[in-house]
């Protein structure tokens, strides 16, 4: 007897279209009242581009503008960052040989995943405190690489586990030095990874709110918290416009992200 | 003559694991040489230990005089070919051969010479500007081997390189080895697991097991005069039968085998008592009962080019025998009686 298929499983049809419509009709009704021509946001008044104009000319515009190039100029620098500090992690644990502790150092390097986001914020806004530090830019950003470092480090490490180590020796048997061979064999091998690691990095970073609002500090912004500020004083249809901006930079970056690991197999 | 690679008293210790137990042995300039053994027997550690990827616990590595034991694997004259090639996939064949040149430093014209030479040598010149993924196994195997040899290393190490081949394409490559050796003159350090390939190649062989080597020799000499039991088993077929020796001298022996009959043989060891005998099964003849050995015929299993006789001696031993199939050969059935007759060398006393 053929297995059956999976649609065929009792209750399949009923259950996919609950979690479709759970998952993705918020979105979809956000970026359909995005192109809306009227000021309400629930009364359809036909199709328009106002909202966008609005956005990057409205009264609102100049805070938008200075919060979106505080989160892209972060998002850059700290999946930067992160990405080359999670290449020189998985490099540590996967090409270093056993070393004591390193299911420690695996723990600790993925830790921020588990821990719950709103603790990792009021921590970090203490010990900011504790220590002195002024919050602002520079806090939102050593907060941001902190915690980006083991997206980054997932599929870095999950592309160096499956190249095989006899490229490197390969590369060193044929007069390498311990560099040259890292950066003209196992670097361009790894790109993949590293590439992927980094948009992923930069997504998260770009999308985050909790930890940033609670160490931002007074007068500054980035679009998350931008949004949430302006969403406080009702919601205006502006807002599903940046939503949706947001939306499309982050599908492009996972597809990206995706065709990239695919194309390196 | 200073010989290409003097290993000295070489250990090597993974963890709790010993991998070599003070391994001596010398490889002459311009020789054929294969590391031969079981997996896990510790060859290619030796192999790695030449190259660089391992550091040795004890013991030196000279190189035409030179210890290198300590040498990062780049600062040591000697290229790798890797069982499963190695090759970088990001880079076209050429630039996979011209790798090594580029780190010596040539100029980008020289070394495209270079590399073009190296493939025409192989026989793959059509083929420089592709990745090594559009090629097959056995031209992956070429481009590997043209990779290691281009830099002109003092000694060229193989590990394992023909297991990935299927058979044909691996006999034909023996020959291209054995001719690339003797064209080139460098010294080629060869492992394997397969006896065969290290016969039809080698000049020399160095047998090995559980970290030790057995026996170093010729193809010949390993073959026919083996040293112990290990030897005996693991090069070609054999049968070992436990005999009594009735008198000892130099390296020769008398036994007595199954059966009374006492022939004088080759002999490994210069103590007397009970040894194995190895009596290899292509010299032994079936006869009629009355000479030799008194065994029963138990099955014939048709190889092709040979016939194998399974029989079981009188008192209780199987033994195995290997005749020709020839036009004029008469098959014995299953049940006859026959007499087994050795051929000259057909038996050596080994040391256990």
């Amino acid at each position: 007897m053929a297995l059956r298929s999976v649609r065929h499983y009792p209750g399949f049809l009923a259950v996919t279209v609950l979690c479709l419509v759970v998952l993705y009709a918020p979105l979809v009704v956000v970026t359909a009242y995005s192109f809306n021509d009227s000021p309400s946001i629930t009364t359809w008044g036909g199709l328009s581009l106002r909202w966008y104009v609005d956005v990057f000319t409205g009264p609102e515009a100049p805070r938008f503008r200075a919060a979106a190039w505080n989160s892209l100029s972060i998002a850059f620098l700290a999946a930067t960052i992160a990405t080359g500090i999670a290449t020189a992690a998985a490099l540590a644990m996967l090409r270093a040989g056993k070393f004591k502790g390193r299911s420690l150092t695996f723990a600790l390097i993925n830790l921020p995943l588990m821990v719950p986001e709103i603790v990792i914020a009021v921590a970090t806004l203490i010990f900011f405190t504790m220590i002195g530090f002024t919050t602002g830019y520079l806090t939102i950003l050593i907060a941001h690489i902190t915690f980006c470092i083991p997206f980054a480090y997932l599929p870095i490490a999950a592309r160096l586990q499956g190249i095989d180590g006899s490229y490197e020796a390969a590369a060193r048997d044929l007069y390498a030095t311990r560099a040259q061979s890292f950066f003209l064999v196992l670097l361009p091998l790894m790109a993949p990874g590293v590439v992927s690691g980094y948009l992923l990095a930069f997504i998260i970073s770009l999308d985050d709110f909790i930890i940033t609002n609670f160490v931002k500090g007074a007068g500054m912004e980035t679009l998350p918290t931008a949004i949430f500020g302006s969403v406080k004083q009702g919601i205006k249809p502006n807002i599903m416009a940046i939503s949706t901006l947001m939306l499309a930079v982050s599908i492009l970056f996972v597809t990206l992200s995706y065709f990239i690991n695919r194309k390196g197999r | 003559m200073t010989n290409a690679v003097d290993i000295r008293k070489v250990t090597k210790v993974f963890g709790t694991f010993t991998a070599l137990h003070g391994v001596s042995l010398s490889i002459r300039d311009n020789e054929f040489f294969t590391l031969l053994g079981p997996s896990g027997c510790g060859k290619t550690t030796l192999l790695r230990l030449m190259a660089g990827f391992e550091e040795v616990s004890g013991g030196e590595i000279l190189l035409f005089g030179q210890n290198i034991a300590s040498l990062e694997p780049n600062l040591r004259p000697v290229n790798t070919v890797f069982q499963q090639y190695a090759l970088f996939p990001h880079m076209s064949v050429i630039d996979n051969v011209a790798f090594g040149l580029k780190m010596k430093g040539w100029t980008l014209p020289k070394r495209r010479a270079r590399a073009g030479e190296m493939l025409e040598m192989v026989h793959l010149s059509d083929f420089a500007d592709r990745l090594p993924t559009q090629l097959s196994g056995g031209q992956q195997q070429r481009v590997a081997l043209a990779r290691a040899l281009a830099p002109q290393p003092k000694v060229l190490l193989l590990d394992e390189p023909l297991s990935a081949l299927d058979l044909k394409l691996r006999q034909a490559m023996r020959m291209e080895l054995k001719q690339l050796q003797q064209g080139t003159g460098i010294t080629f350090i060869f492992v394997t697991h397969d006896q065969e390939e290290a016969l039809t190649m080698s000049n020399r062989i160095a047998v090995m097991s559980a970290g030790r080597v057995q026996q170093i020799g010729t193809p010949r000499e390993i073959y026919e005069t083996p040293v112990n039991r290990f030897v005996a088993d693991f090069i070609g077929e054999t049968n070992l039968l436990e005999v009594e020796v009735a008198a000892i001298a130099g390296d020769q022996a008398e036994v007595i085998l199954p059966g009374g009959q006492r022939v004088t043989c080759s002999s490994a060891t210069t103590e007397k008592g009970r040894h194995h005998l190895s009596v290899r099964p292509e010299r032994v003849t079936l006869g009629t009962v009355g000479s030799g050995m008194q065994a029963v015929v138990e099955q014939v299993v048709y190889l092709g080019t040979d016939l194998q006789v399974l029989v079981r001696l009188d008192g209780g031993t199987a033994m195995q025998v290997r005749i020709q199939n020839a036009a004029r050969t008469e098959v014995p059935s299953p049940g006859t009686r026959v007499g087994l007759t050795l051929e000259e060398g057909a038996a050596r006393l080994l040391a256990d």
